[in-house]
């Protein structure tokens, strides 16, 4: 009770505080409006006209690339249909590497939080430094350390590890592990901030009340670390079901992803209301994904 | 900026009212703080102390009332234009100037030409000249705490607000700075008023207490008129302990009335009362009892048939649980000066005490107002 | 045998720790050894140490261009998004007004939508507009998606801000504009340098959105794409293991004058 008045109490305090912090009640929406006028002109209205260009249709007779509005729904039929495996891919080939960076990020950023000691900034810096270093140098490096000519492949093959017509690149697995490297850091580092949060002393309590290592870990850590996961997951998800450079560079004919459709629909085909029509597909799927998780998550405040 | 260190005199709150939504913070409260006094604010958690300082330091605004500081109204003015400071909870220093910076920063703000020569004045006020280069940082909680304290007197200011300063230091730094803060008040001459929920550092810093309780002022007065004449349960209770037991008076012998406790007859002052009927609360402190064996002649008030509950030994006294035959269990502070031997668990013994240290609370009220008080941190700490 | 195997309990997290900074260094030091190679255009094979590269970084053709275009759109792509940002998180984070969750959400948004669609939705806007894609494109197209990046940055350095640091400015004769330029705005300053940091690493990076964008203008990483497919020639190399040490070097004296800081 009393505690719900000075909740309360709080907000009108904060309230009267910005009012006499900064005078004018205009003043935040002074500071919003450059910046917002850019997101909307510049974010929402491309979105909007992408929509639109979704439905429309060649002009008969036309050049290549001129479309005309005529509300055809069924672009996003015959896109879908047309690109299903595509677009499977994508989501499998997202997940598997959300998973595999959950599973290698998890426990470099609990060494960083937890074992690191005078070492932890230094082991931050090497976390995101490879993200100086250009991702597409990066890529291309994996492609020829694991190609042909680079000197795991012939290793593995002596060894007879792998059969001799075995290739590691232009395959699921190095698509899969490309992505996986790329958006590593972008799982350790929100994992090492939730983290690092957690005061060790509630995981030396759990222990003292008979939680062994492993129900320590589920019943306490792992809960603590919620924001850290959820955030993680949703910077290496969003964009690798979006990528199709990994499968570019590392992958084959057999492993396009829906950006590569996408991006030759622009380019190659001059196919836009396809090309939007995926676009706006791929988009509305990740939203509901999203929205779902964070759902089921429950952690509301990610911004 | 000039006129502003001209507005002195004394501090006035007419009837200021705070309130939030449903719940009122501060309630119709008057009050007048003497220029040059040491005042302090003595309260529970949320019982509105930290609102009533923080609206005149002008951070936050009245729901009605006005604020006045000699004659001149100050209700809606802004924090920079009082000549009032603060000594933050936590102390607030700015973590990114040092510590010359730090108590520069409201004579720099007012065009102060001297501002080295004031700051040095401050800092050897503090003892603590040899830090100016510093960051706040790098200072423990108690030099933190001084500079605060430099940082805002510096600025000579018709008033000093202290929010629960010593607060976040350990006990006997606490002691320390208690006595060195009225030190400094006395030697700046400036009107301090200090918010705390702590009732020993009220006492033994203010001349003035003001007990505050759910947003009204219970009681006020000096340390002494306090402890030794509570008005209310509350105050009774929250400023050390008290023995309040259920009577009725039964009748008046000059300047005393016969008070009945549970059978038993006892005299009370007639000034000492502040019941407005027959029912009463007696009440008496711990230490003002004496226990003594059955067969002790005794003068004064005197209860009969307790019985030893619980005994504990604390070094400059011993503290007793006597079970009175009504079921109350009364406390009592023994001091270790042997004049007695000490008394054993289920010993049956007699209370006396001299009849002028009762005092009389209304029958109707909560005897318990005032015993516990929830953690401060929490709900004070505003963010 | 026992000990040996406590020992490798205790220090499993270690290891582990150890192989997966292999994992994620092995192309940067694979990277940094090959702007070494000796290897003319192509630079897949290990043909032997030179310093040429190093000496030269210009000689292959384009890759300054490449370079020069990247640093450029980066830099204005970090003015921009960089004040843009601040203004927003400073509304958002010290302010309540109606329509917060909506900005919020509204900065949320270009963050959960993956590159390819906030390209090729530019894209046709342009299009449509008649716009050619190139330099300018380009530019906007990186200041809409590092602003989002910015205003979380910023917001969260707003947020730890304890704001009785401003009460106390304004009970020390600090009027509302004195508060923010002494208190707020040197307090919030590390968070605006990092966001810009990362805003133009972002930039500095980005393929996707640029390749929809950017027309015939090449940038870096444009560059690096396009000319994998005939091997990439090792200047690109040195390119990109200088802005790796640049990068470390920032960091590190950013780590140092930061504890200096906190020392004097």
């Amino acid at each position: 009770m009393l505690k719900q008045a000075w909740k309360s109490s709080q907000k009108r305090s904060s309230k009267t505080m910005s009012k006499s912090g900064i005078s004018s009640p205009r003043t935040p929406y002074l500071l919003l409006l450059p910046g917002m006028g850019f997101l909307f002109t510049f974010f929402i209205w491309p979105i909007a006209n992408l929509a639109q260009t979704s439905t429309q249709t060649p002009v008969a007779g036309g050049d290549t690339g001129s479309y005309e509005q005529t509300l055809r729904w069924k672009n996003y039929i015959d896109a879908f249909v047309e690109n299903k495996e595509q677009f499977g891919r994508s989501f499998l080939y997202a997940a598997l590497a959300t998973i595999f960076a959950l599973t290698i990020a998890y426990p470099l950023a609990y060494a960083i939080a937890f074992k690191a000691g005078k070492m932890k900034n230094v082991l931050l810096v090497l976390v995101v430094a490879p993200f100086f270093t250009s991702f597409l140098l990066r890529t291309i490096a994996w492609k020829q350390i694991l190609g042909e000519q680079g000197f795991v492949v012939p290793f593995l093959r002596n060894l007879h590890i792998i059969a001799p017509s075995t290739t590691l690149t232009s395959s699921a697995f190095a698509v899969v592990a490309g992505m996986t490297y790329n958006f590593l850091p972008f799982m350790t580092l929100p994992l090492y901030a939730s983290i690092d949060r957690i005061d060790p002393r509630t995981l030396e309590a759990s222990g003292d009340l008979y939680a062994n290592g492993f129900t320590t870990f589920r019943k306490v850590t792992l809960p603590l670390s919620m924001p850290g996961v959820v955030a993680g997951t949703l910077l290496t998800f969003i964009p690798a079901a979006g990528d199709y450079v990994n499968a570019a560079i590392l992958g084959s004919p057999e492993t396009k992803m829906i950006g590569n459709v996408i991006e030759s629909r622009f380019f190659k085909i001059v196919d836009y209301p396809t090309a939007a029509a995926l676009s706006f597909t791929l988009m509305a799927t990740i939203l509901i994904l999203v929205t779902v998780y964070i759902r089921k998550a429950g952690t509301e405040e990610l911004v | 900026m000039a006129e502003k260190t001209s507005i002195h005199g004394d501090l006035r709150l007419s009837n200021i009212t705070k309130s939030y939504g449903d719940f009122t913070a501060v309630n119709d409260l008057s009050l007048t703080i003497p220029e040059g006094s040491f005042f302090a604010l003595l309260g529970p958690s949320g019982c509105g102390k930290t609102t009533t300082l923080r609206m005149v330091a002008g951070l936050e605004e009245p729901t009605r009332g006005t604020i006045s500081l000699g004659n001149t109204d100050i209700t809606f003015t802004k924090p920079y234009q009082r000549p009032i400071n603060t000594v933050f909870q936590n102390y607030a220093l700015f973590p990114h100037l040092t510590i010359f910076e730090n108590i520069a920063f409201g004579l720099r703000r007012r065009g102060i030409k001297d501002v080295k020569e004031q700051v040095d004045k401050a800092l050897e006020l503090v003892e603590l000249s040899h830090l100016a280069g510093r960051k706040p940082t790098q200072l423990s909680g108690g030099q933190q705490q001084r500079i605060a304290l430099a940082r805002a007197i510096v600025n000579r200011p018709a008033l000093l607000l202290l929010d629960e300063p010593l607060g976040a230091l350990d006990l006997k730094l606490r002691r320390q700075m208690q006595i060195e803060l009225k030190w400094i008040q006395k030697e700046v001459g400036l009107t301090f008023v200090h918010v705390t929920h702590d009732q020993e550092e009220a006492m033994t810093m203010a001349d003035t207490i003001a007990v505050m309780n759910e947003g009204e002022i219970e009681q006020l007065g000096s340390p002494a008129d306090l402890y030794d004449n509570p008005k209310t349960a509350f105050v009774a209770n929250f400023l050390g302990q008290s023995n309040l037991i259920k009577g009725t008076i039964s009748g008046n012998d000059g300047d005393n009335h016969i008070v009945d406790l549970f059978g038993q007859k006892i005299s009370l002052a007639k000034n000492r009362s502040h019941a407005v009927d027959n029912s009463i609360y007696a009440g008496i402190r711990p230490e003002k009892f004496r226990i003594s064996r059955l067969s002790t002649p005794t003068s004064g008030n005197l209860l009969s048939g307790g019985k030893i509950e619980d005994v504990s030994y604390i070094g400059v006294s011993t503290q007793y649980q006597v079970l009175m035959p009504w079921g109350q269990e009364l406390m009592v502070f023994e001091q270790n000066d042997d004049a007695v031997a000490p008394f054993s668990v289920g010993e049956d013994v007699n209370i006396s005490w001299e009849s002028g240290f009762t005092f009389a609370l209304r029958g109707d009220e909560d005897a318990e107002a005032g015993m516990e008080v929830e953690p401060e941190e929490i709900i004070e700490d505003d963010e | 045998m026992r000990k040996v195997s406590r020992w490798f309990q205790r220090n499993l997290i270690r290891i582990y720790a150890v192989v997966a900074f292999t994992y994620l260094l092995i192309p940067v030091a694979y990277t940094i050894a090959f702007s070494f190679n000796n290897g003319g255009k192509s630079n897949l094979i290990w043909k032997g140490f030179t310093l040429d590269n190093w000496m030269n970084p210009c000689g292959a053709p384009e890759v300054c261009t490449a370079l020069g275009n990247s640093i450029k759109i980066g830099f204005l792509a970090t003015l921009f998004s960089t004040i843009l940002g601040t203004m927003i998180a400073f509304a958002i984070g010290r302010h309540k007004f109606r329509g917060r969750s909506t900005t919020n959400l509204l900065i949320f948004l270009p963050m959960a939508t993956p590159e390819i669609v906030l390209g090729a939705s530019l894209l046709s806007l342009f299009l449509t507009l008649k716009i050619n894609p190139g330099f300018w494109p380009t530019v906007i197209a990186h200041v809409m998606f590092c602003i989002s990046f910015v205003v979380v940055t910023v917001k969260a350095r707003i947020a730890s801000l304890d704001p009785r640091l401003e009460q106390a400015a304004m009970d020390l004769y600090a009027n509302e504009v004195e508060t923010f330029r002494r208190v707020t705005l040197p307090l919030v300053a590390p968070g605006i340098a990092g966001a810009a940091l990362l805003a133009f690493s972002l930039s500095f990076d980005d393929f996707i959105i640029t390749n929809f964008n950017s027309g015939t203008m090449t940038t870096f990483p444009k560059f690096v794409y396009v000319s994998a497919a005939r091997g990439i020639p090792p200047q690109a190399n040195v390119i990109g293991s200088s802005m790796f040490i640049i990068a470390l070097v920032i960091v590190i004296l950013g780590q140092v004058v930061g504890r200096k800081r906190a020392v004097k």
